[in-house]
């Protein structure tokens, strides 16, 4: 019978059934970090409970340390130390491996743990972050959960789930040039809506993604999240093996070859079902830029903020975002002013990513008035960037040159940007007062963010490209 | 975990769409390593006049005296979407929240919802629209939720039918612990490892391997 990836990820990893229906699925990998891993293993230790396999669960410092340079355990977030210090304690008590704010393998979970080979094709992992969703990059099957399902994968290497439906987004065609997955992943929730993956697995399939590098493949599954899919997944190919291979926590020798040849079978059988199929054509994307308080309300970066009524999402809720937003129908996104960009995030801070934005910057400098950061997503992305001298390039463009982390993606209480301040940023929420109290978002491409920075207003990267 | 049968209770409409995990606990109203001291945050970014104020905004659904002790929200589509934070749902049911009913939920709000006792309760949007209206005119914005018989009811009689996982509403129903039921398949968890070790060295060997 033909199967898709994920029936036969899943089926691999089917341990049994409940007498309710529900699978009991082996977990391969467990995530953890500062935010809500600590609160799990703490929660897994007040009951008196070890957790079942060490050697496959992974703690990370990524989410409320500072980025500030010569950071410590202090943070900027009021109690953010707790929240380090519990964590470290706690990863400690549990005998699992934790990569400490100073750790040469740190990083944004959903960079460094790509990056160390610690996920892998055909490999189930969770970890209690929405954003999980981005490991099916690789082929992995990787979802984010919660704390409560985080005790239960750590306490027992499983979880019960029901089994999800499938939907294949097949995306053929190329993209122009100049656009990006960031911009691809924006028009398909501008096209299908926040709702569209509803629950589902979605596999990402045809031309355009086969085309797409596995960093690029990462930022397209990351904003699975913001779909609602249950995940997101491509299919492992030779791309994902020589990413793969030589990193510290992939196989090697005889495992890798027999590992290899296992993950290049993983790929959907040809004529497998879904239960939703979609197609979309990347010659359609431009270089995208969202206008609301949901990622769904993006347009075209020459299109306009839409009528209400013509955008995604209710009346009432666009009416909602034009008044956070300080915008009028009608009003063109490239007249709107910034105050400050932002680059970095688990969607947009790999080295490819910086990159491509310090091709932009090079030898030109942000708007007067302008707050530019820059965010490598690990410690590793950023000592390769200045290996490269990129971080010369966004410090003498006028960027802050930063520590690894998620920084200012989302405000825990330290440092945020200004309220009403009109922010691009190449982070995947938009939502209101996800950035600080009171932030205007604008999220697009780090090519976006940074020719905007240049301009001093929102701009289309390819007009920059050509100067 | 407390069970979950039926309650009938001041149900309060929050009818917007997207209502995200940012909303209902913004990362800044989560200042300890804990499930517990949640309630005070929940919604701070609508229910309080400012950032870091704890002045009521009056004309937040949840600071009207009408709805005071409400035990059900009645919300939009994709509720609960954004970040993961399970404190969301703990925010929500230490308010007193113990049913959301709405006409879709986040997947990860949802089984979030399950593992901590609170009934997310899916209904259309037509039905949802007609509760809230009937809510905001009703002399006491009273509905009640029966779990067991899966219907939503208002006082004038008025009454929908809900489908829900059946797992997940046996185990609301006995306010069941999954980790405990799973740990007593501990030994086939631990014989179905060894026979994946064989398949999938990887798996295991490299984690090993590198950590020395």
């Amino acid at each position: 019978m033909s199967r898709t990836i994920f029936d036969k990820i899943w089926d691999a990893h089917r341990v049994t059934q409940t007498p309710g229906g529900l699978d009991l699925i082996l977990i391969d990998r467990v995530l953890l970090h500062e935010r809500t891993g600590g609160v799990a293993l703490r929660g897994l230790q007040e009951r008196g409970l070890p957790v079942f396999a060490p050697d496959q669960a992974f703690a990370v410092m990524d989410h409320i340390i500072d980025t500030r340079p010569g950071r410590t355990d202090r943070t900027l977030m009021p109690t953010g130390t707790d929240f380090i210090l519990a964590t470290r304690e706690a990863a400690g008590k549990a005998g699992i491996r934790l990569f400490d704010l100073d750790d040469p393998q740190q990083g944004i979970v959903h960079v460094m743990s790509p990056e160390l080979g610690i996920v892998l094709p055909g490999a189930t992992l969770v970890c209690p972050d929405s954003h999980t969703c981005s490991q099916g990059a690789l082929g992995a099957l990787a979802w984010g959960i919660g704390s409560t399902e985080a005790e239960h994968a750590l306490a027992t290497s499983t979880l019960r789930v029901r089994r999800p439906p499938r939907m294949q987004v097949r995306i053929d065609g190329e993209l122009a040039p100049g656009v990006t997955a960031k911009d691809l992943a924006l028009a398909l929730l501008g096209r299908f809506g926040v709702g569209g993956g509803a629950g589902h697995v979605v596999e990402y399939a045809g031309s355009a993604v086969r085309a797409l590098e596995v960093e690029a493949r990462l930022t397209l599954c990351n904003m699975g999240t913001e779909f609602a899919a249950f995940t997101a997944i491509v299919a492992p190919d030779e791309k994902v093996l020589d990413f793969l291979k030589g990193r510290p926590f992939a196989p090697s020798g005889a495992d890798w070859d027999a590992a290899a040849k296992e993950w290049l079978s993983l790929a959907s059988d040809a004529d497998a079902e879904f239960e939703v199929e979609r197609l979309f054509d990347a010659r359609e994307v431009a270089p995208m830029i969202t206008w609301g308080t949901s990622p769904q309300q993006v347009v075209p970066i020459d299109g306009a903020v839409p009528a209400v009524g013509e955008g995604q999402g209710t009346a009432e809720s666009q009416r909602r975002a034009l008044d956070y937003m300080g915008l009028e129908p009608g009003a063109r996104l490239t007249d709107l002013p910034i105050g400050a960009a932002f680059i970095g995030s688990c969607t947009n801070s790999r080295i490819s990513d910086l990159r491509r934005a310090a091709a932009l910057l090079r030898g030109r400098h942000v708007a007067p008035g302008v707050k530019a950061i820059c965010v490598p997503g690990s410690t590793q992305v950023k000592r390769q960037a200045e290996a490269e001298g990129l971080h010369e390039v966004f410090q003498a463009a006028g960027f802050e040159w930063r520590e690894s982390g998620c920084s200012m993606c989302f405000f825990a209480g330290g440092e945020s940007f200004g309220p009403q301040e009109r922010v691009v940023s190449s982070t995947n929420r938009n939502f209101e007062s996800r950035q600080g109290p009171g932030p205007r978002t604008h999220l697009a491409s780090p090519e976006t963010v940074a020719a905007s920075a240049l301009a001093g207003h929102i701009a289309d990267p390819r007009q920059v490209a050509a100067r | 975990m407390k069970p979950f049968i039926r309650l009938t209770a001041t149900a309060a409409p929050l009818l917007r769409d997207n209502v995200d995990t940012d909303a209902i606990i913004p990362s800044r109203e989560m200042r300890s390593v804990s499930k517990k001291g949640l309630a005070d945050g929940l919604f701070a970014g609508w229910r309080y006049t400012a950032i870091g104020s704890r002045e009521p905004q009056a004309d937040f659904v949840l600071n009207q005296p009408r709805y005071a002790g409400a035990q059900i929200l009645v919300s939009g589509a994709n509720f609960g979407c954004g970040s993961s934070r399970e404190h969301a749902v703990w925010a929500l049911a230490e308010y007193g929240f113990r049913a959301v009913v709405a006409p879709s939920f986040n997947p990860i709000f949802q089984g979030n919802c399950i593992a901590n006792g609170v009934v997310p309760v899916v209904l259309d949007g037509e039905a949802v629209a007609s509760i809230a209206g009937a809510l905001e005119e009703a002399t006491e914005p009273l509905l009640t939720v029966d779990l067991e018989a899966q219907t939503v009811a208002l006082v004038d009689g008025r009454s929908w039918h809900f489908d829900i996982d059946q797992e997940a509403r046996g185990a609301l129903l006995a306010g069941l612990d999954a980790v405990a039921r799973t740990l007593q398949l501990a030994d086939e968890i631990a014989a179905f490892r060894v026979q994946d070790a064989a398949r999938r060295p990887w798996i295991y060997a490299p984690v090993k391997r590198a950590l020395g």
